[in-house]
């Protein structure tokens, strides 16, 4: 960016700033010794071109829309379209859950976002052993086909794009949103959407695993496959660092341990035969924003150019469609306070902005509430309308990548993108990322990282307003939402109505089916449609598949 | 103290965000303590056992997926079923204000929410062994 002999003036002059800078030091020193980001990086007291030297327009950013797509991934931004306000919705049973998605879309909610309860998560129909005292909790409760019809009862498939965060089972619930369609009289072509469908990360930081990492790993290529053939405009993964970050992790891990997710898959695809641009056009990423907005900026940006990166040149994409790094973006639940939570409205709308000036392609912005229970519909609709707040009264979105050319912004940018390097060299040399995974080695790293962050925060090194300063008394906050006990009764009689009334011969007939599919290597997706058209409930499909495959067994190093 | 404290750091139920009991694990070791954490997705049985079984002095139970109402009675009740009412129970994670009155009453001595500082649980489980 700049000739030598601008950058000798440059230094003279910096090192005069700093002879400055150093007599003011001797009467009044600064707030703190150490200045750090929000993940522990040192944020220098000033950036100048000397940070960026050999910096370079044409490879190191390019044009928007343009290899490496630092700047983003389309050439107009959100100057043609905004990014999608998408809510995660989901509690109780299918019918509360239906209403809570017609008033998001009421309020200005352009897609969907599927929450599930754990049970569903991890493979358990409402009335497993395990499923006590969970059914509906944390999400809605899908056993089979009916309640996935009355979830999508009067949404029209075809209208909206659907998010659903559904990863081990993940194959099931496509399909049976596939089959909800061809009920509504919709073609899987038009179907739009994403699945999480991102098991490594499970087995990372968020623990709704089943079947150990071979088998996964088929069933995603699996579904890779088939998509690219029938459900054309259909995200096959969403590739999650969102959880990363949650359990601990700093910004470069969350960008160096996703992408090595990213890596993974990519290399499963190619094994199983696929043709890299096939199917990496419909990869997606999700990542978090937390509250250091320059840094997460900056994360966002080293994520675009290192995929785009990895793509090209390890492995060979020609589409560029495939080096685009499209991602969707979740506000920080872990950055939360239970404490004074009115100030994390504030929290959100930074993240907010971090997330959009980041160029991200969707958003969800978490509500004030989280961090004490599920969000009520007035926390939700507060949530929501911050992203609109930001939409259409910052400015923020209308023009594209602003920080491009801070030297501050461009260094992070760098810094993150070669620290994120590291750590995929180093999953490299253990194997991959499902090796490092078995070594426990990410996990290890993000744990050193959550340690460090909770240790920081008990010294006061890290101030979190409200809880570890300018706290005050506080009432209990009122108004939460519970959700009804009984939905774990309803659910049960539900499933038992249902095995009294489907055809119990073709269920069998279809779960053998999938049963034998299991132990070669054909695509499972069509055997798993079968059974879930013959309203086989998830139970049944996944319980053919643990018999088969087995399940994960996780090891813990503290 | 002849031993050091041992602790049992377990998580009942599905929910599989760890991050809340690998830090209380850390931190309670760093405090002296002996920490046994028994991963995720443990029965109201599996814990009781696992509890016994490591003869520990307390247990502590980290879960936010709603279901504490549930599982974590069932925790001190089996406890007590097996004449282990002298392991101190507590809990934590995202567990509502209103929702701690009927812990307690059950037996859960005390429940620590979301922002409690780790020294806080470990003073409190210092000051509260019933052994």
């Amino acid at each position: 960016m700049f000739k030598d002999e601008k950058l000798d003036k440059i230094g003279q002059s910096f090192e005069k700033f700093q002879a400055g800078v150093n007599k003011t030091l001797e009467k009044r020193p600064e707030r703190k010794d150490i200045f750090e980001s929000g993940s522990g990086e040192v944020v220098n007291r000033l950036y100048t071109p000397l940070d960026i030297k050999g910096f370079d327009y044409e490879e190191d950013l390019g044009m928007p829309g343009s290899y490496p797509f630092t700047r983003g991934v389309q050439n107009t931004m959100y100057r043609g379209k905004l990014w999608t306000m998408r809510m995660y919705a989901g509690f109780a049973t299918a019918e509360e859950s239906n209403k809570r998605y017609k008033y998001l879309i009421e309020q200005g909610s352009m897609g969907l976002s599927v929450a599930f309860d754990l049970p569903t998560q991890i493979g358990y129909d409402s009335d497993h052993a395990l499923s006590e005292g969970e059914v509906g909790k944390v999400g809605v409760a899908i056993d089979s086909l009916a309640d996935m019809e009355k979830l999508f009862d009067g949404i029209p498939l075809d209208k909206v794009s659907t998010s659903m965060t559904i990863n081990a089972p993940a194959s099931v619930l496509l399909a049976m949103y596939i089959a909800v369609a061809e009920k509504q009289g919709v073609s899987a072509d038009k179907l739009r959407g994403t699945i999480q469908n991102d098991i490594l990360k499970e087995y990372i930081a968020r623990g709704t695993y089943i079947f150990p990492t071979e088998p996964s790993m088929r069933l995603i290529t699996n579904i890779f496959e088939y998509c690219s053939k029938e459900v054309p405009l259909w995200n096959t993964i969403s590739i999650s660092g969102y959880h990363i970050r949650e359990a601990g992790s700093t910004a470069a891990q969350e960008v160096g341990f996703t992408i090595a997710d990213g890596i993974a898959y990519v290399n499963a695809a190619i094994e199983a035969g696929l043709d890299v641009d096939t199917f990496a056009p419909r990869l997606s990423f999700f990542f978090n924003a937390h509250n250091d907005i320059l840094e997460e900026v900056a994360k966002y940006r080293a994520a675009r150019r290192l995929w785009a990166r990895i793509m090209k040149d390890r492995f060979g994409a020609k589409n560029e469609k495939s080096m685009k790094l499209k991602f969707h973006t979740q506000t920080g639940g872990s950055t939360l306070t239970a404490q004074q939570p009115e100030n994390n409205i504030v929290r959100v709308a930074i993240q907010t902005l971090a997330a959009v000036l980041g160029g991200t392609q969707s958003l969800h912005t978490n509500s004030k509430d989280e961090a004490l229970a599920l969000p009520t519909e007035d926390s939700v609709r507060v949530a929501l309308r911050t992203q609109q707040i930001v939409a259409y009264e910052s400015g923020a979105a209308d023009t594209i990548d602003p920080f491009a050319g801070s030297y501050f912004m461009e260094a992070k940018t760098k810094d993150i993108e070669e620290k994120a390097m590291e750590y995929i060299k180093k999953i490299d040399e253990i194997g991959g990322a499902p090796r490092a995974i078995d070594a426990g080695y990410i996990q290890q790293e993000i744990m050193d990282a959550a340690y460090n962050y909770q240790k920081d925060i008990e010294t006061g090194k890290r101030i979190i307003v409200g809880m570890n300063k300018f706290q005050i008394e506080e009432e209990a906050p009122k108004g939460l939402l519970r959700v009804d006990p009984s939905v774990g009764e309803k659910q049960k009689g539900q499933i038992a109505d249902l095995k009294s009334k489907r055809d119990n011969a073709k269920v069998e007939e279809t779960l053998e089916a999938l049963r034998k599919a299991c132990s070669t290597d054909e695509n499972l997706m069509p055997y798993i449609l079968d059974a879930v058209r013959a309203y086989g409930t998830l139970g049944e499909i996944c319980g053919v598949m643990r018999e088969v495959f087995g399940e994960y067994q996780q090891s813990v190093q503290l | 103290m002849d031993r050091p404290i041992r602790v049992l750091v377990a998580k009942p139920g599905l929910d599989g965000h760890d991050r809340g009991a690998k830090v209380i694990s850390r931190a309670l070791r760093d405090a002296g303590m002996e920490v046994i954490y028994t991963g995720l997705r443990q029965t109201p049985e599996q814990i009781v056992n696992a509890a016994i079984q490591e003869d520990v002095d307390v247990v502590a139970l980290s879960i936010l997926s709603g279901a504490h109402n549930t599982l974590l009675p069932k925790v001190v009740e089996l406890l007590n079923a097996e004449n282990a009412d002298d392991i101190l129970v507590v809990g934590g994670g995202v567990i509502p204000d209103e929702d701690i009155p009927f812990l307690k009453e059950k037996g859960i001595v005390e429940v620590f929410t979301p922002g409690t500082p780790t020294s806080t649980t470990i003073e409190f489980i210092k000051n509260n062994l019933k052994r």
